[in-house]
């Protein structure tokens, strides 16, 4: 108890005597759990919404597309691009014909219990204003289907000359009830905005299969830019063409839901054995329009996790420049303590004792942000209805996340700690300063250097492990940054099309979620640069003071530890270059990434450098300002 | 004008060194006027926390005074920035400590040479000019050693020869004897005779007499302020250690 008593007094007077520091801690694991919180909780946030939309709007159990006469895919090879072979009209109507039997195969199929259409679909070019986007019209009875049966937004269902968008499409398209919109030119007025179970929204309704005869590439429009209306069947009869013959949906109901995709595999493998059966359909189960869906919220775990691992490195570092720095400080009540017969297991805990504790007050911080902020990122977006509900935070995610606040602590603290309680009680008394190491190399080098140089070569000398543990951090930040830079290459070249107008919802979230990582991530940086450049000015105190008593000038000394700090930071920031190209990749799940352009980089890593400079040119200049004769004569006494 | 009637290379005129204020100020140089003449050497002298080192530090330019003039070689310092005081530090003016605060780093050369270095010398004139100083103070043959490796009188003599890399035009020492056992600190006063002989302008201040029986003159400090003056023949009777009773 007494002992306990004598910790929490230690503990609570470091913390009275340097708020600044301790909040500026408690920010710097804080901003690092929450971004792990946020992380943890997303994991299947999606399923409720998905299974509520499902439940509102009779959703399918499988889903059968059927295309036009041309039985590749957009995609496959060999295809001819869209709108570029004109079918007979024999062709078309034995291409139905086909279809209507096998999907009388299907709806009699062992399992089925329920279905709507054949639907008669249309690929077509929207355009709303300026804003072009492909749209797959589903041409629909003015009644209600027994299966799938979209739950509508706003407005009303299809009429002649009316069209229904899906939610998310219409909020990419801008278009409001009462706006006109073109459909391969013919005009028609939106009449209502609705939710389907039966597709996945866009931006990837191509995602796992998307078998109409698509108008992809000309002016610009991508597969992302594929949305979902639904119109009346004459409407999407009178969008047909030769060119562009009519596709179906059939909406299949089964009784055990659960065994969709046993179904699909069962009747999948007999159509593609039929090769006569050129109509064969794509059939796609509820349980992969579901993970689909998720990809919304899998985007963002994807930059999340990642991102909170480099938050967590980041913080790791600030804490151990901090630790370190502050050890050397405290070494003289390691003595005292060890004096009046403290254990050095007794003095480790009383070292580290405020940190663990900043640590535990971080990560409870860092849950409640992380709990509260959650929601606001796992809106299941316009293509479903109903809310995620409370992201799940569940005692095995708390426990992680105060691990980790607690191992950050540990990692950085420990080994100085230990090393300060092994330190003989004399030689702790004396308190004497941790000595410098020598570099000799780096010295003679300095020699040949402006004075600043001089310096910060000496410096670097000094203390090389604050060199190493600095450019790491760096590191850790050029390639979150890197990273990020990274995804908007990539989303840049692949993702948007030019032109169109038109605004991809999951890269708008992906976007913001990378901006706040950004931020979280330069403020931690930023941190760590002014407690790095701190530690840096305390430990050469001395020597800084000797060198302006020798005739070296306030701005020499000042600029002297700055250039230490951009010496230690420029091999982090050409690490972080391949690292930040790297772990997009891996965060990419192994796809094509855009190396960022060489400008890019460049001006990133010149803008970091100069960052670094400016961050360590606060506290340099307050260190240099400091009276000479004061400091030496501290020094002697 | 001092006392010889040359120009003086030191001259303070009514300096004040003030702490705190009211009820808690203290005045650690108080209207203090000196002369200090082109190779004299003068000891200030008292007890401590008399204001000794606080008149050292201000006469360098370490510190600035609350009030008074202040003119090294005839150019008014006490109003000079502190890029200006540092430049003036860097040419005219070598310290010697009592702690010797040298770079623990650098070797006993590595250490001599710095000043030149700041100053802007090249590398290779600046190790030429170390080396030299390091074998005028009988060091030669520990060059490259650190100071850790250097007793506490030859770390004291690598802090004279640092002092003297740029040719300064005055040496401030500061208790340069007071971590010293009598045979370092004899050997630091042969040196001091040795750059007293040379012509060396030297300010030592110090609570050892027999360090102060080596000086032209002696000024005693108390509270501030000096309270006597004494002209000396020590520093130029040739046989200092038996003045400074040192030597048996």
């Amino acid at each position: 108890m007494g002992r306990t008593l004598l910790i929490g007094r230690l503990t609570a007077r470091d913390l009275r005597r340097r708020p600044t520091q301790a909040a500026l801690l408690l920010l710097a694991i804080t901003a690092a759990t929450a971004v792990l919180t946020l992380g943890l909780v997303l994991h299947g946030v999606t399923n409720h919404p998905y299974q509520q939309t499902r439940g509102a709007t009779r959703g399918p159990d499988v889903v059968a597309q059927f295309s036009g006469p041309v039985t590749p895919g957009p995609f496959g090879p060999g295809s001819p691009p869209p709108g570029q072979v004109k079918y007979s009209p024999q062709a078309i109507a034995a291409n139905a014909r086909r279809v209507r039997i096998v999907a009388s195969e299907l709806i009699h199929a062992a399992g089925v219990t329920g279905h709507s259409g054949l639907y008669p679909v249309a690929s077509a070019v929207a355009q709303a204003g300026r804003r072009l986007a492909a749209v797959v019209a589903e041409g629909r009875d003015q009644t209600a289907a027994a299966v799938d049966q979209p739950k509508l937004a706003s407005g009303h269902w299809v009429s002649a000359g009316g069209i229904v968008l899906e939610r998310t499409y219409a909020d990419a398209l801008r278009v409001r009830l009462g706006d006109r919109i073109t459909l391969n030119g013919r005009p028609f007025r939106v009449v209502g905005t609705a939710v389907t179970a039966a597709s996945v929204p866009m931006p990837n309704m191509c995602y796992s299969s998307c078998d109409y005869g698509l108008p992809f590439g000309p002016r610009g429009i991508s597969p992302r830019h594929l949305g979902l209306a639904w119109i009346t069947r004459a409407g999407a009869q009178a969008l047909a063409t030769p060119s562009d013959p009519l596709g179906y949906v059939l909406n299949l109901k089964l009784s055990d839901p659960a065994r969709a995709q046993a179904f699909v595999n069962r009747y999948g493998h007999q159509f593609a054995q039929n090769p006569a059966t050129s109509a064969a359909p794509s059939l796609t189960t509820w349980q992969d329009i579901r993970n689909v869906d998720g990809l919304l919220i899998r985007d963002e775990t994807a930059v999340l996790s990642p991102g909170a691992w480099v938050a967590s490195l980041l913080a790791i570092g600030t804490l151990a420049v901090l630790a370190g720095g502050r050890m050397s400080e405290r070494i003289r009540r390691v003595g005292l303590l060890k004096a009046v017969g403290a254990t050095p297991g007794l003095v480790t805990l009383a070292l580290m004792a405020e940190n663990l504790i900043l640590a535990l007050a971080a990560a409870s911080a860092g849950l409640a942000i992380g709990r509260l902020a959650a929601p606001l990122i796992t809106s299941p977006g316009a293509g479903l209805v109903g809310a995620p509900g409370a992201p799940s935070l569940t005692l095995p995610i708390a426990g992680l996340v105060v691990g980790v606040a607690l191992a950050v602590a540990m990692a950085a603290t420990l080994w100085p700690a230990i090393r300060a309680a092994r330190t003989s009680t004399v030689s702790a008394l004396a308190a004497p300063v941790r000595r410098p190491r020598r570099r000799a190399g780096l010295i003679r080098l300095s020699r040949h250097v402006p004075v600043p140089l001089l310096f910060g070569l000496r410096l670097v000398a000094r203390r090389p492990r604050r060199a190493l543990l600095s450019a790491a951090c760096i590191a850790i930040t050029m390639t979150g940054v890197v990273a990020v830079l990274a995804f908007h290459a990539t989303a840049d070249e692949k993702l948007y099309g030019g032109g169109t107008g038109i605004t991809d919802p999951v890269m708008a979230r992906d976007t913001q979620m990378l901006l706040v990582l950004t931020v979280v991530l330069l403020a931690l940086s930023g941190i760590n640069a002014v407690f790095t450049a701190w530690a840096t000015v305390l430990d050469a105190r001395q020597a800084a003071a000797v060198a302006r008593a020798l005739g070296a000038s306030p701005e020499q000394v000042t600029a002297g530890v700055v250039a230490a700090q951009v010496l230690s930071a420029i091999p982090g920031v050409l690490a972080g270059i391949p690292l930040g190209i790297a772990l997009f990749s891996v965060a990419n799940s192994g796809s094509i990434t855009t190396v960022p352009p060489a400008w890019w980089l460049v001006l990133t890593a010149f803008g970091t450098l100069l960052a670094v400079a400016a961050l360590t040119a606060i506290p340099a200049s307050i260190g240099a300002r400091q009276p000479v004769a004061g400091i030496l004569q501290s020094e002697t006494a | 004008m001092n006392e010889d009637g040359g120009a003086p290379v030191l001259r303070a005129q009514g300096l004040r060194k003030q702490f705190g204020s009211s009820d808690t100020l203290v005045r650690a140089v108080d209207d203090v006027s000196l002369a200090v003449a082109e190779g004299e050497t003068l000891a200030v002298m008292g007890p401590s926390g008399c204001g000794k080192s606080t008149l050292l530090h201000l006469l360098g330019g370490l510190d600035r005074p609350s009030g008074g003039e202040l003119y090294l070689a005839g150019q008014r310092i006490d109003q000079l920035s502190e890029r200006g005081l540092a430049r003036l530090r860097r040419r005219a003016v070598g310290f010697v400590f009592q702690a010797f605060h040298l770079m623990d780093e650098l070797t006993a050369v590595e250490n001599v040479e710095l000043p030149a270095l700041l100053a802007g010398a090249a590398p290779r004139a600046a190790r030429r000019r170390a080396a030299g100083l390091l074998e005028q103070v009988g060091l030669a043959d520990r060059a490259g050693f650190l100071p850790s490796a250097l007793s506490g009188g030859q770390r004291q003599r690598v802090a004279v020869a640092r002092a003297l890399a740029n040719d300064p035009l005055v040496i401030l020492a500061d208790e340069p004897a007071g971590n010293l056992d009598s045979e370092a600190t004899l050997d630091v006063l042969r040196l001091f005779d040795t750059l007293h002989t040379a012509g060396q302008t030297l300010v030592v201040v110090t609570h050892d007499s027999r360090i102060a029986a080596t000086a032209d003159r002696l000024i005693t400090m108390r509270d501030g302020a000096f309270v006597d003056e004494t002209r000396l023949t020590g520093g130029s009777g040739g046989s200092l250690g038996a003045l400074a009773g040192l030597e048996g």
